[in-house]
């Protein structure tokens, strides 16, 4: 009888070769997980080549999946477990695993050749590498192999499933339910009933094995997580957006219009919209970057949501356009899902480096919304706020998503529709003003004195016929080359955006013991390593206190008072500093810098014994 | 022929007449005296009334150049956007608003220089949209450089030894990028740009014009010989079903039957059984193709105007809707949309 321990967390990256299946592994695992109770974080994490040359360092491909007991916010610094498919994976990933860390291996691919094309001189499973850690070594491709020799597979096609397998003894391993993915093969293999049985054969195998055998000394049990009541499923970043989107249009009751350019991290938010026609979701491919916002721009100027994703550098190349947007003043939502730049950079690979880009990289005074969703599932409602704001106030509006969001997934409480406000776009019908003959006209930039919002006429509604467009205009729409004019207008644009301050909320400050020095200060994805940190800090008998932008432009009203509040403020994010520059030109506050540029999330650990040695600092 | 969807389906009609004046706007026209675009504005303020269409679902969309500032000068709903963009803007338009007609305002440099991406584009999906391209051969908003349009050689600003480039021909790129719809005017020849501007509106799909029009200041004569009294000579008006003749019938066009290559022959010569047909519907291209090339890449000499081809190819945002048909509706959006979120995979917490 096999040992049953009681965990209340477990790391497990699944690691293997680019073609080796191990993104579905991870997504099966974490489901099934999910399904289980227990709170979760994942970060996939691969290659930019679609299949580098098998076997290699460079085809590498791995999910990391936290799960716990209790409410956890990020993947896990180091795993507790490695799953290595080959000796690619076990030399890439060994680094990060901890001494006394489970290692499962698959040994078929360990020979004498493939061990030397990835740097190993001798068999790191026996020549004593891994004497620190419990290895277990097994031929999972043959254990797989002979598991589905029933169903006429090819050898190759037969290992293949050499995943599923392995999937199956984690399974067993952890306790965890089996007919989610079991319906999950059912379903995604259902015209191939070869392959759905055979994969399903070797799932129930790898299952079986771990009961059967005596590799394993003890398995593993992690309770559920105490949540909320309710219903949920697991989603991530990138289809929490699109559902944020196609449920804001809904509210605002103007058809959604994507027009997007594919790009890695991005794409997959337009895969998902391109799905839903039976929603009236229109998607444009575009030929580039460039016509993806400008057709988004036109779907805005006939009245639907015009949205536009992409990545960093797609987001260069739209800004001209997105400088239109602001001229024009019509809505317009811009999803760029950060990515390790400056130019090409790590397509696969996360970073928060465009905030400055998204601010000031177009020409001219041209103020835009910035928000940014902290988790997975925050953007659905920073997707949500974005329509709200864009449609609201006739502005651009850019989200700033990012690599490890767009992809990592978390339990989500599936929201009530009901519950979410109506968005108003208040289109004009009525004339607002008169010609010099006394006709009477629309005046397309007149404005609401209170909020500056500006009367907005869509094609189609008789009699309000006006022309906009990037040149500056006088309040009628007629082209304005005064000077005092120009002027007005630049600020009046400006007075717009920050006066959205009003209808957003005021920054809320974690600080149970309300003695805290430190202010740790995120924003975006950083929310999860950054709250954990500082768990840890107050685990270690430290007060700290620790806050999330979401909005980052405009700022909450009370964020200059927040940051007054501290002796110190650290600003952790994946970039060289850029809200900490953004934040000591606007309050006049000596904010530090906590940067790390290394493509992924930052280690809460880390940052944790830096917050630490800072109170400490403060207190000498 | 099949019957064909009109361009302005789905378009409602003005509820009275409109005339020129409903659709000239307050704005007070700004091109140099002389340019030809006051002739076209005029042209397109007098065919606008007779689409029949209401002036509230009429857009004109335009780029960056002086012909851009057009939609300024028309009253209907209109935008002067960024310099290129025009096309991609418009189709984002008519993707979602099958009930308007859309007009694409732009040049030389904005179709075929900076924008030619979205143009080609644009024409291969056949997007229903009208793109009228003003073709001076200059760059007039920025003070006299080359285009892709000028002849090599010309002598600019930007190129006191001569431009080195060798210039686009607008029909032969259009049909090259699959248009439906192809054709030509002069901004001088109120009755063809009429015609074509017409015929333009009502073709459903992208309509491509490319309209000959002088700049005054930058490039003063550059379609003299297609324009006055010896522009019987040099202009070879295209009729559907006719054989391509002009200089009062003496002179047509010939094809050559083992290249397919067209040339100017006497019609006294060679016999009016030699001259070809023009037959504006054929769905191969090639006819319409070597009509476009009759036209060199140096100074404007010989110029087929009128419709080269129209075709009837399904119009994409057309298709894309259909697509949302397709896909159903649903009876109860929201519930639709719950059910999406909640999608297939869900645990509850109790």
């Amino acid at each position: 009888m096999t040992e049953v321990r009681t965990l209340d967390h477990v790391v497990i990256r699944f690691a293997g070769d680019s073609g080796d299946g191990m993104q579905l592994t991870g997504d099966r695992f974490t489901a099934d997980t999910a399904t289980f109770g227990n709170d979760i974080a994942t970060l996939p994490n691969f290659p930019a080549e679609i299949r580098a040359p098998a076997g290699t360092l460079p085809g590498v491909s791995s999910f990391q999946l936290h799960f716990a007991d209790t409410d956890i916010s990020t993947p896990g610094d180091t795993p507790d477990v490695l799953v290595a498919m080959n000796p690619a994976a076990l030399r890439v990933n060994i680094g990060d695993v901890p001494r006394g860390a489970l290692v499962i291996v698959d040994t078929a691919d360990f020979t004498e050749r493939n061990l030397a094309r990835v740097g190993y001189q001798t068999n790191p499973l026996t020549d004593g590498t891994l004497d620190d850690h419990q290895l277990v070594a097994l031929d999972l491709t043959a254990l797989a192999v002979a598991s589905v020799k029933d169903f006429g597979l090819g050898r190759k096609e037969a290992a293949r499933t050499k995943n599923m397998f392995a999937l199956g003894l984690l399974t067993w391993l952890y306790g965890r339910p089996a007919e989610g993915t079991e319906q999950f093969l059912a379903r995604k293999f259902a015209s191939r009933p070869e392959i759905r049985d055979s994969n399903l054969a070797a799932f129930r195998a790898g299952n079986a094995y771990g009961e059967t055998t005596e590799v394993f000394a003890v398995r593993y049990e992690v309770p559920p997580a105490p949540m909320a009541a309710g219903e949920y499923r697991q989603v991530n970043g990138n289809t929490a957006t699109a559902y944020g989107l196609m449920v804001a249009a809904q509210k605002a009751g103007m058809p959604l219009f994507l027009g997007s350019y594919p790009i890695t991290p991005a794409s997959d938010i337009l895969h998902e919209l391109s799905k839903h026609k039976g929603h009236g979701v229109l998607t444009f491919q575009a030929e580039d970057e460039i016509a993806g916002v400008a057709a988004a721009i036109g779907a805005s100027y006939g009245g639907h949501l015009g949205v536009t994703t992409t990545s960093g550098p797609g987001l260069a190349l739209k800004m001209e356009a997105i400088g239109l947007g602001v001229m024009t003043e019509l809505p317009l939502v811009v999803v760029d899902v950060q990515r390790a730049g400056p130019s090409t950079g790590l397509p696969t690979k996360t970073e928060q480096a465009d905030l400055l880009q998204a601010m000031y990289g177009r020409n001219g005074e041209s103020p835009v919304v910035v928000l940014a969703p902290q988790s997975p599932t925050d953007c659905f409602d920073t997707a949500v706020e974005a329509a709200r704001i864009a449609v609201t106030y006739r502005t651009p509006v850019i989200m700033l998503s990012d690599g490890y969001l767009a992809n990592g997934s978390e339990p989500w409480q599936i929201p009530d529709l009901a519950e979410i406000a109506p968005i108003e776009p208040g289109f004009a019908t009525d004339t607002n003003s008169r010609n010099a003959a006394g006709e009477p006209r629309h005046h397309p930039y007149q404005r609401d004195p209170e909020t500056q919002v500006r009367a907005w006429a869509i094609p189609g509604t008789a009699g309000l016929e006006h022309r906009i467009g990037g040149l500056e205009k006088s309040d009628s729409g007629m082209i304005s080359y005064d000077p005092a004019n120009h002027d007005r207008m630049v600020r009046l644009r400006r007075a717009k955006v920050e006066g959205i301050a009003r209808d957003i909320p005021d920054l809320v400050v974690d600080d149970p013991s309300g003695e805290a020095r430190l202010l740790l200060l995120g924003w975006g994805s950083t929310y999860g390593p950054v709250k954990t940190a500082a768990k840890a800090v107050r685990a270690a008998g430290y007060a700290v206190a620790h806050t999330h932008l979401r909005h980052l432009n405009p700022f909450p009203r009370n964020l200059g008072e927040v940051l007054r509040a501290y002796d110190r403020v650290i600003v952790p994010e994946m970039n060289l500093g850029q809200l900490a520059t953004m934040l000591r030109a606007t309050y006049l506050v000596d904010v530090h810098s906590y940067d790390r540029v290394r493509g992924l999330p930052i280690s809460s650990s880390e940052l944790a014994a830096d917050a630490i040695a800072t109170i400490e600092e403060l207190r000498a | 022929m099949t019957e064909t969807r009109s361009g302005l389906a789905g378009v409602p009609l003005a509820v009275t007449p409109l005339t020129r004046k409903d659709v000239t706007s307050d704005a007070e026209v700004r091109w140099c005296p002389g340019c030809g675009d006051y002739a076209i504005l005029a042209a397109f303020q007098g065919v606008l009334p007779t689409l029949g269409i209401a002036r509230e679902n009429t857009v004109v969309i335009s780029g960056i150049g002086c012909a851009s500032r057009f939609p300024y000068y028309v009253d209907s709903y209109g935008m002067h956007s960024i310099h290129g963009r025009a096309p991609a803007i418009a189709t984002g338009l008519a993707m979602t608003r099958p009930d308007l007609a859309v007009f694409v305002v732009t040049g030389d440099g904005d179709a075929l220089s900076i924008g030619g991406n979205h143009l080609i584009h644009a024409l291969r999906r056949n997007v229903n949209i009208t793109i009228m391209l003003f073709n001076n051969r200059i760059y007039g908003l920025t003070k006299g450089q080359f285009s892709p349009t000028s002849e090599q050689g010309k002598v600019t600003k930007s190129s006191p030894m001569g431009s080195l480039e060798v210039p686009f021909n607008p029909l032969s790129l259009a049909i090259g990028a699959e248009a439906t719809f192809v054709a030509r005017a002069v901004d001088s020849d109120r009755a063809g740009l009429t015609e074509v501007l017409t015929a333009a509106a009502a073709h459903r799909g992208a309509s491509f014009v490319e309209i000959y029009q002088n700049c005054p200041i930058f490039n003063d004569g550059a379609y003299d010989a297609v324009k006055g009294r010896d522009s019987d000579d040099s202009l070879i008006r295209l009729v559907h079903g006719e054989p391509i003749v002009f200089a009062g019938g003496t002179k047509g066009v010939h094809r050559d039957q083992r290249t397919g290559e067209l040339s100017i022959v006497d019609v006294a010569t060679v016999g009016l059984d030699a001259i070809e047909v023009h037959d504006a519907h054929r769905s191969d291209p090639g006819l319409a193709f070597a009509l476009s090339r009759l036209t060199g890449p140096g100074v404007v000499r010989i110029a087929p105007v009128g419709i080269f081809r129209d075709v009837d190819t399904p119009a994409y945002d057309d298709l894309a809707r259909a697509q949302l048909e397709t896909a159903g509706r649903p009876e109860n959006p929201q519930a639709a949309m719950q059910s999406l979120l909640r999608g297939a995979e869900t645990w509850t917490v109790l």
